[in-house]
C-alpha cells in the first residue's frame, strides 16, 4: 500500500503577520506542523502492519526541507517537495490545486493529513484536496483501520464517535488523539539524507500560472486588526468567597 | 569557514530537545526526590540511539560525530543532569575505553550490548585516597595462575551498580610503577558494590563505592597492553571533558531558561521583574557567557572529529563551562528569590546539580594544571 502524507512547514515561534503583504511572516525558524506528525506516525504504523511505502508531500519554501527531513528521519521512505516562488501567497484553494496535482502523480492508496495547520488553523485543506482528487474523505479520525480494500475511520464529534467506511483510494485527516508520535532515532536522522527526495517546481507538475499563488487564490485578505478589547474585566481573588462572587457576577448578567 | 551545524546535527538537537522537554522534564523532580535511577528513560534513550552515539554502526552504535554527542548531552542537561550524566558516563567513560583499547574479541563481546544501551558500563579510576592524584591509585592486580587477582577499592563510580550494569573498567597497579586497565564483569565473586551514595545533586544517577577482595578475572580481561593504563585514562578523561563541558553549557542554559521565564511572570513593584535593569543585566550576562561556552565546547568536539589534538581546548571548555554554570545557576536562583530556595522550583535542583561540574572529571584546579602544561609552563 502506498501512503502519502501531506506535511506543512510552519513558523515555530511567532505568528506575526506582515502588515504590508498581509501574509504570515515565515522568515524565522520553522518546524513540521505538530498535527502532521500524527499523520506521519499513523502512516508509518500502517506501513509496519501491512507493508508498503510512505511518501511525504509538502509545498513550501526551501526551508520546508527541514520538516520533510524530520518525516524521513521518523521512517518515511521518500519525499516530494514543491517549492516555487509563484506558489507564495497561495490560499487554500490554490494550495489544494498544487497538492492535488502532486498527489495525482504519486497515485497513493491513502492520503493522510493532520487535521489542521498550527499556523493558520484552517482545517479545510484536506477537504479541498479530496474534492479535486474525487476521493472520499474522512476527517477528525481518531482511530483508523484498513481491511478488504476499505478504510474505516472512527471520527471524533462533539457528541461521541462516528464510524465511517470509505473505499480506497481515500483521503484522511487525522486528529492528534490518534497516536503518540515516535521521535526520530539517531539512525533515522543519519539515514534521512540518503532517501529519495525530489524538489519540483510548479511547471514540473504541469501546473499553469493562474491556478496557484495569489493569482490562483480565491480569497483576499482585506484587512487585519487586533482582537477587540474585552472591556472591563473583574479579577476575583479567592479569599474563601470567590465561588459566591463568581455566581453573583454571572447571575447579574443573567448567565446562570 | 562554516559555523553552521549540519542538517543531521540540527535535527538531532531538536529531537533531543523535544524528548527532554516532553519525556524527562515532567518526571525530573520526582526522580530527584526519590533518588530513583531512570530505567525507563534509559530504555527510551537507547531506542533513540543515544546510548552509543559515536560508536560505529558495525558495533551497534549510531556512528554520529562528537559534535552531535555534545549537542545531545547539552540538551539533556538543560532539563536534567542525572539523565545526562548517566548517558555521558556510560558513553565516554564506560564504553569508549573498551572500544578504543579493546581487542577485536573484547569489542565484539562488550560493545554491541553497551552501544545499544541494553547494558551499562562504568569506569573506575578514583579511589578513596586517590582523586586528583589519580596516579596514587592503590588498587592492585597481580597475575597469578593465568588470571588477575584484584584487591582494592574505588570511589564515586557512576553507573556501576544499576540493575543493567554489565561491567566496570578499573585502573589498577599491575607492577612497580605500572598501571593497567582491567575489565571486571558485574557478578564476579569478591567484587562488591556498595549501596547507592547519597548526594547533594545528580540524585537520580547511580554512584557507588566499589570493593575488590581477591577478585579473579581471566588474563585476557586486560585492556590494551600492560602498563598503558595511565596513558589510556588520560586520553579517556580528555574526551570525557567534552561531554562534561557540554553539561556545563546545558546546565547554564537550563538555569537561564527558568530564570527568563520566571522573570517575565513574576510581578513586583507593579511590573514583571524582567523589566528591571538589574534582572535584565543578569540575564544578558548569562546569555553572553553561555554563547561563549557553547562555542568552546563545539570547537573542542569539532577538533576531536577532525582527528586533531583537542586536549587543551577540552580542558579550557571544561574549566570555563564549569565556572560558567556556577555563575548561571547562582544568578538564576537569585532571580527566583525565595521561591528558588524551594524544592518545587526546578532551579533549586539545577543549583544542587551544578556543583559537581566543577569537580567531576577533573576539578577546576586540575583543569588549570592541564591547561598550564599545554601552554608549556
Amino acid at each position: 500500500m502506498k501512503i502519502a502524507v501531506c506535511v506543512k512547514h510552519v513558523p515555530e515561534q511567532s505568528k506575526r503577520i506582515d502588515p504590508a503583504t498581509k501574509r504570515l511572516d515565515r522568515s524565522g525558524e520553522g518546524a513540521i506542523n505538530p498535527f502532521d506528525v500524527h499523520a506521519v506516525e499513523e502512516a508509518l504504523k500502517l506501513k509496519e502492519d501491512r507493508g508498503g511505502e510512505v511518501v511525504v508531500v509538502s509545498m513550501g519554501p526551501a526551508g520546508a526541507q527541514d520538516s520533510v527531513r524530520k518525516a524521513l528521519a521518523m521512517g518515511a521512505d521518500s519525499a516530494l517537495l514543491i517549492t516555487d516562488e509563484a506558489a507564495a501567497g497561495s490560499d487554500l484553494v490554490a494550495t489544494a490545486n498544487v497538492l492535488a496535482a502532486a498527489l495525482e502523480s504519486e497515485a497513493p492508496d491513502l492520503v493522510l493529513f493532520g487535521q489542521q495547520a498550527g499556523d493558520s488553523d484552517g482545517a479545510v485543506l484536506w477537504a479541498a484536496v479530496a474534492d479535486r482528487l474525487h476521493r472520499p474523505v474522512i476527517s477528525q479520525v481518531a482511530n483508523l483501520s484498513v481491511a478488504d480494500g476499505k478504510v474505516r475511520g472512527k471520527r471524533q464529534t462533539e457528541f461521541g464517535y462516528d464510524v465511517i467506511e470509505a473505499p480506497i483510494p481515500a483521503v484522511l485527516a487525522v486528529s492528534d488523539a490518534i497516536n503518540e508520535p515516535r521521535y526520530p532515532s539517531l539512525k533515522g536522522i543519519m539515514g534521512a539524507r540518503s532517501k529519495p527526495q525530489r524538489t519540483v517546481s510548479l511547471s514540473e507538475l504541469g501546473l499553469e500560472g493562474g491556478v496557484t499563488g495569489e493569482a490562483g487564490s480565491k480569497t483576499v485578505v482585506q484587512a487585519l486588526s487586533d482582537p477587540p478589547p474585552r472591556g472591563d474585566t473583574v479579577k476575583i481573588e479567592d479569599d474563601g468567597s470567590a465561588a459566591e462572587k463568581i455566581v453573583e457576577f454571572l447571575a447579574e448578567r443573567k448567565l446562570v | 569557514m562554516n559555523l553552521d551545524l549540519t542538517e543531521e546535527q540540527e535535527l538531532l538537537r531538536s529531537t533531543v530537545r523535544d524528548f527532554a522537554r516532553e519525556r524527562i522534564a515532567p518526571i525530573a523532580e520526582e526522580l530527584d526526590r526519590e533518588h530513583r535511577f531512570p530505567y525507563d528513560l534509559v530504555r527510551e534513550l537507547a531506542e533513540l540511539g543515544l546510548m552509543g552515539m559515536t560508536i560505529p554502526e558495525d558495533y551497534g552504535g549510531a556512528g554520529a560525530d562528537t559534535v552531535s554527542y555534545a549537542l545531545a548531552v547539552e540538551e539533556l542537561t538543560r532539563v536534567d543532569s542525572s539523565v545526562a550524566i548517566t548517558v555521558a558516563a556510560h558513553h565516554s567513560l564506560g564504553t569508549l575505553p573498551i572500544y578504543y583499547y579493546g581487542t577485536e574479541e573484547q569489542k565484539r563481546e562488550w560493545i554491541p550490548q553497551l552501544a545499544s544501551g541494553e547494558k551499562l558500563a562504568a569506569f573506575g579510576l578514583t579511589e578513596p585516597d586517590a582523586g586528583s592524584d589519580a596516579g596514587a591509585a592503590r588498587t592492585r592486580a597481580e597475575l597469578c595462575d593465568g588470571g588477575w587477582v584484584v584487591n582494592g577499592s574505588k570511589m564515586f563510580i557512576t553507573n556501576a551498580g544499576t540493575a543493567i550494569t554489565a561491567c566496570v573498567t578499573i585502573t589498577a597497579v599491575t607492577g612497580d610503577g605500572e598501571i593497567s586497565n582491567l575489565i571486571i564483569p558485574n557478578g564476579t565473586p569478591g567484587y562488591e558494590i556498595a549501596p547507592p551514595m547519597q548526594k547533594l545533586g545528580w540524585r537520580a544517577s547511580d554512584t557507588r563505592e566499589l570493593a575488590f577482595r581477591d577478585v579473579r578475572v581471566p588474563e585476557e580481561n586486560l585492556l590494551g597492553s600492560r602498563g598503558q593504563g595511565f596513558r589510556q585514562f588520560l586520553e579517556i578523561l580528555d574526551g570525557g571533558r567534552i561531554s562534561v563541558s557540554a553539561m556545563g553549557v546545558g546546565l547554564a542554559q537550563g538555569a537561564y531558561d527558568l530564570a527568563a521565564k520566571y522573570a517575565q511572570e513574576r510581578q513586583q513593584f507593579g511590573k514583571p521583574i524582567a523589566k528591571f535593569q538589574a534582572v535584565q543585566f543578569a540575564l544578558a550576562d548569562m546569555a553572553t557567557e553561555i554563547e561563549a561556552g557553547r562555542n568552546m565546547v563545539i570547537k573542542a568536539a569539532w577538533l576531536k572529529d577532525q582527528g586533531r589534538p583537542f586536549a587543551k581546548e577540552a580542558a579550557m571548555a571544561k574549566l570555563y563551562t564549569g565556572e560558567l554554570s556556577h555563575r548561571a545557576a547562582n544568578a538564576a536562583l537569585q532571580i527566583h528569590g525565595g521561591y528558588g530556595f524551594m524544592d518545587e522550583f526546578a532551579i533549586s535542583r539545577l543549583y544542587r546539580d551544578q556543583k559537581i561540574l566543577e569537580i567531576g572529571e577533573g576539578t577546576n584546579e586540575v583543569q588549570r594544571m592541564v591547561i598550564a602544561k599545554h601552554l608549556g609552563l
